[in-house]
């Protein structure tokens, strides 16, 4: 057990851990934040992604002494402003989820491509989506909403620039 | 439902929600009513209610205007939550933002009917009771408007969560007619006139999910995120063989261990739909009880275990012949037929894999055993994700010989089940680590046990024969399937079903079945039967009519044959007609008969299923390497009318990219009776790359609308092995495609 200072989503928590525990469990059964989900274990499905400095990162695999201090954001914490982020209004919008399981992984990894790349083509999202399964098939859907989110960026970004 | 950007956002950043708001993220039950109309019993008369605005057992108006629906339904990513609820609403004539979907509180099935679902038949079987429901509500309301507005019921309609009258623009919302209305006569059930379908205001619309918003937030409550109060962590491991027996585990070592609380070797009652044997470890996380699993040394006894090998049960298949040992079905003269020289035979041995269901939320329950103390009785308390809460509460009070009332039940929103969870030993297993520990426990199987101990889609092998005749009619049929039988019973999902096609449409037709026995359990996994069936015998099909130089879709349509229910008066059976105009339509939304480049092609399959009729077209593509792409697939589903839209098209999209997954890659095998697929990396599954075009069309018939969590599936792998052999030239009689020399 060590005593380690989680920075998530903005806010410091102090936990005691064991060190090797990996990232997932210490948000889901220590800290009480069950949006990353647990679906393998072993960086294959995606379920449990969050970012890590703002890149994603699978949180079933990182040890949770190895992030002590760093900025963590995780689904409940993709909000801004009061307001829902673009990709959670697009899901919404067009009622990607089934079972939803999978849906916060898809999410947090499909916001860290639009952080790195604001318009991005089928190919761009085929290669940052590829690690986040669904078992429900909704991938379809999901293509669709992170178009329509980057567009809403879009639109958000040209009214800014003629008021 | 409302999904206010603005305002549903501040609920994660720690502010007041409004009450509204409170109650769509968490579900939360809004409390003080008492009893109800029962459904679907029936209660004559003026029900005896307290408090306001309770209508019936699914129907409740809260005094800011809300209306609560409940589901009944377990949500298994169906969206049955949302669908059923939209039946009621529409009735009601309530206005779909006002509108709260909530879980039944209990499970309850006197008062709130049939709590379970399955077979793509939740939407079928409660039609007409949610329409009551909904009716029954409306009427009410109007009754208590006519007395505050004193005017006659006949001037009166509801829209819009209000009722209007209709000769001039007076009105009285729900809200605040809904004290008065509970105290309304029910109206008798023979009375109730439903509203016509040119008038649905909500039917036939799409509307997202009721818990999207909860989910894109990551507040969606799987049963895996329960969380209550002096709760522990636990694990069960059992023998990797099923049906092993433990005989000792060091479980002194891992009690030591560090998050560990206690470890017990419990000992099973032999059926593994209850309790096996194993080692249950309950912890302060998740993690500690599954790091303590890695040291856990168990000796097992493997005499009464499973020996199932995949390679034993392939070369038995290999050995059959034509027709099995078991003639379970047949009509006409079919060896005759296939005597005749001047028919041509064709036969074929296709192949289909075992499957994991691999839902993505793993196994899990959370119990609390509290004993009785002083004469009061036991009670167990569950959060509980399954597709039946009635038949898991059953199981578990013969398992534990307790009452009915000894049970308070959660239903749990579910992260996938396709058939899997009907089985109820990991509730057991729960209960068990519960009353042992004295605590309230979450039992969470990790990826690999929920692998290894499925209740899986049994593999199998189909020999088939078929007669064309000289002029290109089909003139016999035989299938041969060559399945598990688990234990000495055949599988309920192997064999021959009379009413599938084309054995129901053919003259001349025989079925059979040998089996072999496998201990490895078996269990529904999405279209049961079908899955597998659609792929042997809608392949088959393409053969004969290759064979006999016809064009498959004319063949198709021509062994529909007359119009007609192939059971008279069972509008669930297969209709021709109905076969036809969804093949058609396929065929020619996706354009069969197009002349493509070369190394690509077209298939076509049709399969009735769960009193659906789907056709799928498929546009495949094969590269020099063997790599297949799928590159769309036109849909024609008859179903009837379309409750939500946006949910039926997620569910025949969301079928065809699961099926194209589990035929591409997945398939399971066991030797030894150890299965030997664990996780994801031995399993491939499909990912978005990968993932086809898919284009949906509905034709909205008048027969009662039925489910669409299965139907989408079966006809997808017959199609696109008939558009590789159409590609390629080479025939696809095994999945996954992987094993069959294609990459994906
Ligand atoms: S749980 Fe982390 S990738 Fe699957
Ligand atoms: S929505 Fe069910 S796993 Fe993706």
């Amino acid at each position: 057990m060590t005593r380690i200072t989680l920075n998530v989503n903005g806010a410091d928590t102090q936990l005691d851990a064991p060190d090797d525990m990996p990232l997932l469990w210490a948000l889901r059964d220590l800290m009480g934040l069950t949006g990353s989900k647990y679906g393998c274990g072993i960086g294959q499905c995606g379920a449990c992604t969050v970012h890590l400095n703002g890149a994603p990162v699978r949180s079933c695999l990182v040890p949770v002494s190895q992030v002590s201090g760093q900025a963590i954001t995780t689904i409940e914490g993709l909000t801004e402003d009061g307001a829902l982020h673009a990709l959670q209004q697009a899901w919404i919008e067009r009622d990607v989820a089934q079972c939803g399981y999978c849906q916060s992984g898809q999410i947090m990894s499909a916001a860290a491509l639009l952080q790195s790349n604001a318009k991005p083509t089928d190919a761009d999202i085929d290669a940052a989506m590829a690690g986040n399964y669904c078992r429900c098939g909704t991938y379809i859907r999901i293509r669709e909403a992170i178009h329509a989110a980057a567009m809403s960026f879009d639109a958000t970004a040209a009214k800014g620039a003629q008021s | 439902m409302k999904s206010d950007n603005k305002m549903d956002a501040t609920l994660s950043l720690g502010n007041q929600p409004s009450r509204r708001d409170f109650l769509k993220i968490s579900g939360v039950m809004g409390g003080g009513l008492v009893l109800a109309a029962t459904a679907p019993g029936w209660a004559q008369g003026t029900p005896n209610l307290v408090g306001g605005g309770e209508l019936n057992a699914y129907v409740q108006i809260k005094p800011d205007g809300s209306i609560v629906i409940y589901s009944g339904a377990p949500e298994m990513g169906q969206g049955i939550a949302t669908s059923l609820p939209m039946i009621v609403a529409e009735e009601m004539g309530a206005d779909w933002d006002d509108v709260v979907v909530e879980q039944t509180p209990e499970v309850n099935s006197e008062r709130y009917g049939r709590q379970s679902t399955g077979g793509s038949y939740t939407v079928y079987l409660n039609w007409q009771l949610m329409r009551e429901m909904g009716a029954t509500a409306r009427e009410m309301l109007i009754s208590a408007a006519a007395i505050v507005m004193e005017l006659p019921r006949e001037e009166l309609k509801a829209e819009d969560s209000r009722v209007r009258h209709l000769l001039s623009d007076r009105s009285r919302s729900f809200a605040e007619l809904a004290a008065l209305a509970q105290e309304q006569p029910m109206p008798a059930k023979t009375d109730l006139v439903f509203r016509a379908r040119e008038d649905y205001r909500i039917l036939g619309t799409s509307k997202s999910q009721v818990d999207s918003l909860a989910i894109v937030t990551g507040q969606g409550d799987f049963g895996i995120d329960t969380r209550v109060p002096d709760m522990l962590y636990g694990s069960y491991t059992k023998c990797p063989a099923v049906g092993g027996k433990i005989v000792e585990a060091n479980i002194g070592d891992i009690k030591s261990l560090p998050g560990v609380v206690d470890a017990y070797i419990i000992k099973g009652n032999g059926n593994v739909r209850e309790l096996s044997d194993g080692v249950g470890i309950v912890g302060t996380s998740t993690w500690a009880v599954f790091a303590a699993r890695k040291s856990l040394q168990i000796v097992w006894d493997e005499s009464q275990a499973s020996k199932d090998s995949w390679t034993d049960f392939a070369d038995f298949a290999a050995k059959q012949g034509d027709t099995g040992a078991k003639v379970l079905y047949e009509e006409g003269a079919v060896d005759e037929a296939l005597a005749d020289p001047s028919n041509t035979v064709i036969s074929s041995f296709y192949e289909y894999p075992y499957l994991s269901h691999l839902c993505l939320e793993p196994m899990n329950c959370t119990a609390h055993f509290r004993p009785g103390k002083a004469g009061a009785k036991d009670h167990i308390e569950m959060w509980l994700p399954t597709q039946s809460g009635p038949g898991f509460k059953k199981l578990a009070q013969e398992h534990y010989g307790l009452a009915a009332d000894q049970f308070t039940i959660h239903v749990k929103r579910m992260g996938g089940s396709f058939g899997r969870r009907t089985s109820g030993e990991y509730m057991c297993e729960a209960i068990e680590l519960s009353k042992l520990s004295g605590r309230p426990v979450k039992l969470t199987w990790s990826r690999e046990d929920s692998m290894r101990h499925d209740y899986f889609r049994e593999g199998g092998f189909c020999r088939l024969r078929g007669a064309m005749s000289a002029d290109g009619k089909l003139a016999a049929w035989e299938e041969h399937t060559i399945g598990a039988a688990v234990g000495s019973e055949p599988s309920r999902w192997t064999g021959v079903r009379a009413g599938s096609f084309p054995i129901a449409t053919s003259a001349n037709a025989r079925g059979s079945l040998t089996t072999f026995r496998m201990d490895t359990p078996s269990g529904p996994w999405r279209a049961p039967f079908s899955n597998t069936h659609a792929f042997v015998s809608q392949c088959f099909i393409h053969e004969l009519a290759e064979a006999a130089g016809r064009d498959h879709v004319e063949l198709l349509v021509e062994m529909m044959g007359e119009p007609r229910w192939l059971e008279p008066d069972n509008f669930r059976s297969m209709n021709t007609q109905r076969a036809i105009g969804v093949i058609k339509l396929a065929a020619e939304k996706g354009g069969w008969g197009r002349v493509m480049p070369s190394g690509h092609g077209l298939g076509i399959a049709f399969y009735f299923c769960h009193a659906a009729h789907v056709a799928e077209l498929a546009e495949v593509s094969v590269d020099a390497q063997g790599k297949v792409t799928v590159h769309k697939v036109t849909a024609a589903v008859d179903v009837g009318p379309i409750i939500n839209r946006s949910g039926a098209l997620n569910q025949v999209q969301g079928s065809i990219i699961d099926g194209y997954s589990a035929m591409a890659g997945q398939q399971i095998t066991m030797e030894n009776g150890r299965i030997q697929q664990t996780n994801l990396d031995q399993y491939p599954v499909l990912r978005i790359d990968a993932a086809p075009q898919v284009d949906v069309h509905f034709i909205e018939s008048d027969f009662d609308p039925t489910g669409l969590g299965e139907p989408g599936l079966p006809p997808l792998a017959p199609a696109v092995a008939n558009a590789i052999y159409a590609a390629t030239g080479k025939r696809v009689r095994k999945m996954p495609l992987i094993a069959d020399g294609f990459r994906v």
